[in-house]
């Protein structure tokens, strides 16, 4: 019987090396930005911790199958309940494991969870069921994303409707997209190619085809493709074009004549608003104004500023975004 | 079935004595009641997350409440639950039925009086005015997405914490039958014992309902 | 153990008044307040469930065979792992052990004539049908596609199929939960036996005890959430819409504040199974009793402080994410040391390989594999990018099917002599096992591997890529499927033609060995009074029966 087991295991495994060995299944997507070695670093730790573990178990649970099996009815096997140091050792190493796999792993994150300071901009709606992209330049993409080699990108990212997720496996990189507020991830590639991007948060029908390309190019294709096609308006200029259309620039004068407050130099700096808290001037907070005026409402002005919920979209908002950040006095250049 | 020492009436077979059975009756409401505190406790932390979130919204929205309808409704619970007490302490000390029956009919009309209070003045007022979310919302000043939030949560608990007035009135109600039975006497009252505790958590819950959804306005002093 | 005898002769079930013929006729049946009848009746619904989810999941696999999907439309495929998941999770995991065998069990091994509240025992089975009925009615009616997790706003606001219904059905089928741990829990405080200490109690008691306090603390949580999002269906009022100033992530919190201690819920009692069986099979007192004892309570305290590992990628603050995943290390833990509790236990002992065993062998090794991959997800740099992919799937189908659903048919095989009277044929029984464990591990392996290459998991259609990977799944699911359906037969075949069972036909310890198989109604003639630990296999020689 104990051959009979042992028999369907070594068959079990015997079949997965067979297939892999008949058909090469990679361990790993691509390794194509700064973080992807590290990240698989751990993981193969981690999977060698696994695999050991589970073929020192199952092993001893076979090796004791069989050495202690039942001779006869009768025998009376000895008492052994417990063993202090035993217990403990088995409760130190494992404590141990988790301390130092959570270190490096935590210390990994921590690193990789703010993006540099110089790193390009690009901006992510996620709608169902499809990717928009908008360079600062004004390039629009849709399911598609073209970046240089060796340059930090920081994606910055909403939805119009549920929640989405971006991913970027040959990256290992992944965040949820949310309606109403903003998150954001960051990368640098590291080989030219063209790697998955996958929806990573079921969010209805077509959640599998929301997929697209990530095309990383040469710093010089790059650029030529940036400027190549039509001429476009930046995010800025978009921005500062809804910017009058919408009425916003009656009330936000520049000169501080308007019923609002003038916007220049505004962005990146701690405002105390209305209700007493401060809060940094950031893409968030530009969305809130934008949505739920009275929400942010800086003192010394009437709270009277209408709401746009419902007549621009997520990218407006980005654009108009945009435009206010080139008021500003930050050293934030996009490409 | 073995000799056993004789079972009164009231000891149900899977017991083996009466003191066992009151126990287990006891600990089984107070882990009823647990369950109860997690069930609230879950819309309170989504309360408490979005008056953080949405504070100047949620003082509005606690304007419109009327705290004179709030502390008095706060009033009759707690002479309610002391009603109930007086009910236990009566079977407890061996008073006549009519004792009993008399607390427990008080406590039932402090409840009626409560759940009148609440559905005839305050709701029918939200009515009129247009604060019931989903039915008839028609508020559109300041912060008006944040007041309607306020107002779910405060028809949403109110209304759970009614819903659980009611379920107590029933209780009562089977327990003055009993009552009226004679059922209940210094030997036998757990009934009463582990329906008081279901009332008093009842109260409790409003206690913590009461300054949570109508004295945040005057927390924060006075508001526009 | 007691001090009445037991060396009781064979008796043909049946010819003696037991629980299972002491009366007669579908009232007695629906209208019984015997826990051990109550049972039955679960085990007949959850039987039903599991093979509803069961062929969503054949489903599943057979359309995963090709990369633009084999059988059904994406909708389609949406709403069947959808099923899928909820199904399994509230109507076959969640209950399985505790209300089957946990309510078979619990009075019997304490040394009780019934629980605590049996009247509530059998509300709680009608409360469980009536979710149920509610939930197959959103499958029958056009499904639901919300996922298990039923995410806002996606759930709330924008899908179209009818997901208040089956919201309802968790909604109602969660208070059976409560129940049952109620009952359990005030069982287990006030009703054992004289010389019935804490610690001499079977581990699957405490185990019962550890999940009952899971049940009771966590369950009501889900109800509010489940209430607020059909709240918010039904009267269209933006409890977790952004566009109004909810907050979807507020649901996560409140969604996962239950479901992770849910998974917990779903392994404790295989665990107390398993210490029940490797005792039994092996001879030998348990390794380290009190250990594992302290452990199913030290998983159920930590279980509530974990749920933030769910939502890693969801843009919140770094801290919360070290915190919780410091935390989910911490679970770990316990975990680890009932493991090797478990084999330390076989050193020395006297080892046989009947069908439970099998299973609960088997389910050491797996979930050894399946909770050790549960580290890759608490680590915060791998969980980025293996969240949401297959990765996750592989993981929790180890402890779930691997380790749950193995540990529940190791306890049917290994008590179902003691339920029904009879004995299954245990060449068939052993052979299943080894189907299972083969089935299940060609089904869930080339999932991690699919995972970490990036597949996202609820996908409909795939790239072409993933195909090999999927298509040995797909197999692998074939055999799983055969190895459900042997035991299924054979079980319902011995309750007519099996032969009749003694007593205690493995020589086991414990007190429900003590009363004949099938037990009376009142389980005991008197309440036995313990005086020794549990486990004691070294004692005095058993007589087999």
């Amino acid at each position: 019987m104990i051959g009979a087991g042992m028999a369907a295991l070594f068959f079990d495994v015997g079949a997965r090396l067979l297939t892999s060995a008949l058909a090469p299944i990679p361990l790993r997507p691509p390794a194509a930005s700064t973080i992807a070695e590290g990240v698989d670093m751990l993981h193969y730790t981690l999977t060698a911790i696994t695999l050991f573990f589970t073929v020192v178990i199952f092993s001893t649970i076979f090796f004791f199958m069989i050495k202690y099996r039942r001779q006869s009815e009768d025998e009376i096997p000895p008492e052994i309940e417990k063993n202090v140091p035993l217990e403990i050792l088995w409760t130190g190493i494992p404590t141990l494991i988790c301390v130092v796999i959570f270190f490096w792993s935590a210390s990994l994150y921590v690193r990789n969870a703010r993006p540099p300071d110089a790193s390009t901009e690009i901006f992510v709606v996620g709608k169902q069921w499809m990717w928009h992209l908008q360079h600062p330049e004004g390039v629009r993409e849709i399911n598609e994303l073209h970046v240089p080699v060796g340059v930090p990108i920081k994606l910055t990212m909403t939805s119009e409707d549920v929640i989405h997720d971006f991913y970027v496996p040959a990256f290992r990189v992944k965040k949820d997209v949310l309606p109403g507020r903003y998150t954001s991830l960051w990368f640098q590639a590291t080989k030219t190619g063209t790697y998955h991007i996958f929806c990573g948060q079921y969010c209805g029908a077509d959640h599998a085809q929301m997929i697209g390309w990530v095309y990383v190019m040469e710093p010089s294709d790059y650029a030529a493709w940036l400027s190549g096609g039509a001429s476009h308006e930046s995010m800025a200029q978009a921005g500062e074009r809804l910017f009058t259309q919408l009425g916003c620039v009656t009330c936000h004068a520049g000169d501080n004549t308007g019923r609002g407050p003038s916007l220049i130099g505004l962005y990146g700096k701690p405002e105390k608003l209305r209700s007493g808290e401060t809060r940094i001037v950031d893409e968030g907070l530009i969305r809130q104004a934008i949505v739920f005026p009275n929400s942010v409402i800086l003192p010394n002005y009437p709270p009277v500023m209408p709401t746009f919920q419902g007549q621009i979209n997520e990218e407006q908002v980005l654009q108009l975004i945009a435009y206010v950040k080139s008021l500003g006095t930050q050293e934030r250049t996009g490409k | 079935m073995a000799p056993t020492a004789a079972h009164s009436p009231a000891l149900v077979h899977q017991f083996e004595t009466k003191e066992q059975q009151h126990d287990a009756g006891n600990l089984g409401m107070w882990i009823f009641l647990a369950t109860e505190i997690m069930f609230f406790g879950g819309v309170f932390m989504a309360y408490i997350v979005y008056r953080a979130l949405h504070l100047e919204a949620f003082i509005q929205g606690s304007h419109f409440l009327d705290v004179t309808f709030g502390a008095t409704n706060t009033a009759v619970l707690i002479c309610s639950s002391l009603t109930m007490a007086l009910a236990i302490s009566a079977a407890q000390t061996g008073k006549s039925k009519s004792t009993i029956i008399t607390f427990l009919v008080l406590t039932m009309l402090l409840g009626a009086a409560f759940l009148f209070i609440k559905f005839n003045f305050e709701w029918t007022h939200d009515w009129t005015e247009g604060l019931v979310p989903g039915l008839h919302f028609t508020y559109s000043g300041p912060h008006a997405p944040g007041v309607q939030l306020f107002f779910c949560f405060y028809f949403f608990m109110t209304g759970l914490h009614a819903l659980h007035m009611f379920i107590g009135l029933g209780i009562l109600t089977t327990l003055t039958v009993m009552a009226y039975r004679g059922r209940f006497n210094p030997e036998y009252y757990a009934p009463l014992e582990v329906s008081g505790l279901y009332w008093h958590f009842v109260d409790i819950v409003w206690i913590f309902l009461f300054p949570l959804l109508y004295l945040i306005g005057r927390h924060y002093g006075g508001g526009h | 153990m007691s001090t009445a005898v037991a060396d009781i002769h064979e008796v043909p079930a049946g010819s003696r008044v037991n629980y299972l013929n002491a009366s007669y006729g579908i009232k007695s049946w629906l209208f019984t307040t015997d826990h051990k009848r109550i049972a039955l009746l679960y085990l007949a619904s959850i039987t039903f469930m599991f093979l509803v989810g069961g062929t969503a999941a054949v489903l599943m696999r057979i359309h995963l065979i090709e990369p633009q999907g084999a059988l059904v439309q994406p909708e389609t495929y949406n709403k069947l792992f959808s099923i899928h998941g909820i199904v399994m999770v509230f109507f076959f995991l969640v209950p399985s052990i505790p209300a089957t065998l946990g309510n078979f069990l619990v009075p019997l091994m304490i040394g009780a004539r019934d629980l605590a509240f049996p009247k509530l025992n059998l509300l709680s089975w009608y409360v469980y049908m009536v979710g149920a009925i509610f939930t197959l009615y959103a499958v029958i009616s056009g499904g639901v596609d919300t996922g298990w997790t039923f995410y806002a706003p996606f759930s709330s606001l924008y899908s179209q199929t009818h997901v208040v219904a089956a919201a309802l059905g968790v909604f109602i089928t969660g208070f059976s939960s409560i129940l049952t741990g109620l009952n359990f829990i005030v069982t287990i405080h006030k009703m054992r036996a004289p010389g019935m200490t804490w610690f001499r109690l079977p581990l699957f008691i405490w185990a019962m005890y550890a999940t009952s306090v899971i049940f009771i603390l966590g369950t009501p949580v889900i109800a509010i959430t489940i209430f607020l999002l059909g709240l918010e269906r039904l009267l269209h009022v933006g409890i977790f819409d952004p566009a109004v100033g909810g907050d979807p992530i507020l649901f996560q919190h409140l969604f996962w504040f239950y479901s992770h201690p849910a998974v917990y819920i779903m392994i404790l009692p295989a665990m107390g199974v398993i210490s029940e069986v490797v005792t039994c099979f092996s001879k030998k007192r348990i390794f380290g009793y009190s250990i594992v004892a302290f452990s199913s309570m030290a998983i159920a305290v930590i279980s509530f402080l974990v749920w933030g590992h769910h939502m890693f990628v969801t843009g919140q603050s770094v801290y919360a994410g070290l915190i919780f995943s410091v935390l989910s290390f911490l679970v770990a833990i316990p975990s680890a040391i009932k493991v090797f509790n478990w084999t330390s236990t076989l050193y020395k002992g006297s080892i046989s390989y009947e069908a439970p065993m099998l299973y609960a062998l088997g389910f050491i090794g797996l979930f050894t594999m399946g909770g050790l991959t549960g580290l890759f997800l608490a680590s915060l740099a791998t969980d980025v990018h293996l969240n949401g992919t297959y990765f996750i799937v592989a993981h929790f189908h180890y402890i779930m099917v691997g380790g749950a659903v193995m540990g529940y048919l190791g306890g049917i095989h290994f008590w179902w002599p003691k339920i029904t009277g009879r004995l299954y044929p245990d060449a068939w029984a052993r052979f299943a096992a080894l189907v299972v464990f083969v089935g299940f591990n060609l089904t869930f392996f080339p999932q991690f591997m699919l995972g970490y290459l990036g597949m996202p998991r609820r996908y409909a259609v795939y790239p072409q890529e993933f195909q090999v990977l999927n298509v040995m799944s797909s197999a692998g699911a074939s055999i799983l499927g055969i190895g459900y359906l042997i035991p299924l037969i054979y079980l319902i075949w011995s309750m007519r033609y099996g032969p009749a069972a003694g007593p205690n036909p493995w020589g086991a310890r414990g007190l429900e060995w003590e009363v004949p198989s099938p037990p009376p109604t009142e389980n005991f003639e008197e309440i036995p009074v313990v005086t020794e630990e549990a486990y004691n296999y070294t004692g005095a020689r058993q007589t087999l029966g």
